[in-house]
């Protein structure tokens, strides 16, 4: 075969075997992942949705840094089974500020991507502390030390300013603030009208019971008390999604 | 002086590793920058106990420069150890969560240490010294750069033990297989460019006018990995003194980057490496030429073609455009055709050579390692069909997929390319003992059977269960009960993993008795006895 015989071409050239293969595979990604970043239609408008709070994406972080992802799914598939046990189908737009993406690929526990609200924040405490005392068949590793530990960060503000850079929308009013609606959000007793005009929404409290310090488990359950809380789904018009 | 310039940029970076240390703006950092602090004070310290000024002897600039595939040998045995220990005690702790110490302990940071540990510490110690091997003796040439060789090595083994301490720690990117944080990302860019430069170079002064297949496999590898490593790790640290960064992306491009990544991790770095491997160990060890050298321009174009698009099956019926999620569907079946021209080209080796399988336990565990890649590249395209991943997905069939890909595939290959390389490399003239061989062939292909079988009962369950209806329209079970439903299956793909794991132990002492110099006296393997003839 003519072409084959071609081959030897390549064969005895490096630098052509380098660019060939380099070229071939870049085509697949170009392809696939370019249009993502332009296309009107990959994240439908939604309305509610807002960059992290402070101790929320302290929260967050935490959950990045102890592999909650590993185990929990944060992405419900529009199946009659899954809407009925985790509720509406996940959106696009509802991760559209999570850097990075936390959908997770396996379910050894339940997906959260809708458990804000649905467990006091004492229950959450409970669970992450001991979770067989709330749930005699759970495998989940306790979590006990997030009370105990205060939450460890001289300036949240850079935090703020990084996820800017990477295209969230925190205004200057937010990132000047950073540093006191992290303390606020967990303070019953502080003014927080600042706080809830920045993020709506916002869910203020006590969350771990120790109103001394603000711990880990605070910032942990502000994070999944907030999570698929965003947008009401009583206004979200599923029929102007299709196309 | 021997070792001079090195040992002053090891100090200079010691000490800036004790500055970030001291000035880094999280606990985790200051953790991390004294465990780089101490590691590289040990490699100075080391290097300057070894260094002289006497004026070095010549290289032999036609000897190969085996010294760094020594070394991988052993950390590849030793890695593979390790990250199939932790692999039995993460699956031990899913059975028995007391198991959990928490916090550096605990199933959510171990679980990166051993993905971690098996993929870039086992298969990428054997994808280095195996490529280095191999580009050597088909190029008839030296490695290019003198002691590039070396930093390679050494930078590699810095790179996994930062990752490693890294995710007890709790720094990590949540981007599964790529968790490493951005200063070891930036790492181990530098070091992956300088495995490129060493490979290429290499090529470049080849003595051969044809560049072998195997060659091809393992430079689309090198090139490729570095491509998705650099673009899926794209994030913007918090501060140059801290190890938190946030990734570029966000939700759907980020999901979709993170999985183009994830996927060709499997497609180059499991696969396109290891099928270089195949190349050249399968017909040195039977003997016999590659089956067809057509197949392997054939399968190499399409199968690095087509692995790129597969990525979006890991992402079915989520918020991911639906052309998407078909594109790699498609993609992901049709990839099941080069897969497959893989595994004929690499059994069909050993066409006149069958009768070694009864002779061979290394033959046979190549065997062993080609059929199990001819099994996961069927099983992976028909879970890549929507229908199928929507009871597939989030269970433990995608884990049970993985291992019959990774133990048997990556982890038989492997072994056999280190039986073959370890006595020529230390000049043995056989292995310790056969016989050891056989004993490690049938613990790992047993525990495998035992793992895969036992997570397809398990993840098709899981599925099933969470899907299942009544008469009156109810979900049948809560979350929980499924996961109570797991324990026994659990349990048994812990005594999977250890029966693999005590397979590779046995490998490690027969490897080690191979290298001290030692030879087992035993019966030789019944049939292989007329092969005894005198050299010809």
């Amino acid at each position: 075969m003519a072409l084959m015989d071609k081959h030897a071409l390549i064969e005895k050239n490096a630098t052509l075997l380098l660019v060939g293969s380099l070229l071939v595979v870049t085509v697949g990604g170009i392809v696939e992942i370019a249009p993502l970043f332009y296309l009107d239609n990959t994240i439908e408008k939604v309305e509610g949705m807002r960059p992290y709070s402070p101790l929320e994406l302290v929260g967050r972080n935490i959950y990045v840094r102890e592999g909650c992802y590993l185990c929990h799914s944060q992405m419900i598939r529009p199946f009659r089974d899954e809407v009925e046990r985790y509720g509406h189908y996940s959106l696009a737009a509802e991760s559209m500020y999570d850097h990075p993406f936390q959908w997770g690929s396996k379910r050894t526990g339940p997906d959260l991507a809708r458990v804000g609200d649905r467990y006091s924040n004492s229950w959450h405490v409970d669970h992450l502390t001991d979770p067989r005392s709330v749930v005699p068949e759970s495998i989940m590793p306790s979590y006990a030390f997030l009370k105990d530990t205060p939450i460890d960060v001289k300036d949240f503000s850079t935090h703020l300013v990084a996820n800017s850079r990477v295209g969230v929308p925190y205004s200057d009013d937010m990132i000047a603030h950073a540093n006191a609606d992290l303390m606020t959000q967990a303070d019953p007793k502080a003014d927080t009208s600042g706080l809830e005009a920045r993020y709506p929404k916002t869910k203020i409290g006590d969350f771990d019971g120790n109103p001394q310090q603000v711990t880990e488990m605070d910032a942990l359950v502000a994070y999944l008390q907030m999570l698929g809380t965003l947008v009401d789904f009583k206004n979200y018009d599923e029929a102007a999604g299709y196309r | 002086m021997k070792f001079g310039t090195q040992i002053f940029a090891l100090g200079l970076f010691t000490f800036a590793a004790l500055v970030a240390a001291g000035f880094g703006v999280d606990e985790p950092f200051r953790q991390h920058m004294w465990v780089l602090f101490f590691v590289l004070l040990g490699f100075v310290g080391i290097l300057i106990r070894n260094t002289n000024f006497e004026v070095a002897a010549p290289i032999d600039p036609s000897a190969y420069m085996d010294g760094p595939i020594r070394y991988g040998a052993i950390a590849t045995i030793f890695w593979g150890v390790v990250g199939m220990l932790v692999g039995v005690v993460i699956a031990l702790q899913l059975a028995y969560p007391d198991l959990n110490i928490q916090p550096w302990f605990n199933f959510g940071r171990l679980r990166p240490l051993h993905t971690s540990g098996v993929v870039f510490a086992f298969g990428g110690n054997a994808l280095l010294c195996t490529s280095l091997y191999v580009v050597q003796r088909t190029c008839r040439a030296r490695l290019f750069g003198g002691d590039l060789g070396w930093f390679v090595f050494w930078g590699y083994q810095l790179f996994i033990v930062m990752a490693a301490t890294g995710y007890l720690l709790g720094i990590t990117e949540s981007r599964e297989y790529a968790e490493p944080e951005w200063y070891v990302d930036i790492w181990l860019t530098i070091v992956w460019v300088a495995y490129l430069i060493l490979f290429l170079g290499t090529i470049l002064k080849r003595k051969e006018p044809h560049i072998y297949v195997a060659n091809w496999f393992y430079l689309s590898f090198i090139v490729t990995i570095a491509m998705l490593h650099v673009i899926n790790n794209l994030s913007m640290p918090a501060s140059f003194l801290g190890s938190k960064s946030y990734s570029a992306f966000s939700g759907v491009q980020d999901a979709l980057t993170q999985w183009w990544y994830g996927h060709n991790a499997v497609g180059f770095f499991l696969t396109a490496g290891f099928l270089g491997m195949m190349y050249y160990f399968v017909p040195k060890q039977a003997n016999r030429p590659v089956y067809s050298y057509r197949l392997s321009i054939v399968h190499f174009w399409a199968i690095i073609f087509l692995y790129i698009w597969a990525g979006p099956h890991h992402l079915h019926y989520t918020a991911l455009p639906d052309w998407a999620q078909t594109l790699g569907m498609v993609f992901s079946i049709m990839l099941w055709m080069p897969s497959w021209g893989g595994m004929i080209n690499g059994l069909m080796t050993l066409s006149g050579a069958w009768d070694k399988l009864r002779t061979d336990p290394i033959i046979r565990m190549m065997v062993m390692a080609i059929a199990f890649y001819g099994m996961s590249t069927f099983e992976g395209p028909m879970m890549s069909i929507k229908t199928v991943n929507s009871l597939s997905h989030y269970t433990d069939w995608t884990i049970g997929h993985v291992h019959s890909g990774a133990l048997g595939w990556v982890g038989m290959i492997s072994f056999g390319a280190i039986y073959f390389m370890v006595p020529k490399l230390w000049n043995r003239e056989r292995l310790y003992s056969l016989r050891l061989v056989t004993w490690h062939f049938w613990l790992a292909t047993l525990g495998i059977v035992v793992y895969a079988a036992v997570m397809w009962v398990s993840g098709i369950m899981q599925g099933l269960m969470w899907r299942e209806y009544d008469e009156q329209g109810f979900l049948v079970y809560s979350f929980a009960e499924t996961v109570a439903a797991m324990h026994p299956y659990y349990v048994m793909r812990a005594i999977g993993g250890a029966m693999y794991l005590s397979g590779t132990l046995i490998m490690a002492w027969n490897i080690g008795m191979t290298i001290l110099g030692h030879q087992r006296q035993e019966e030789p393997m019944p049939g292989s006895v007329p092969a005894l003839q005198p050299a010809e």
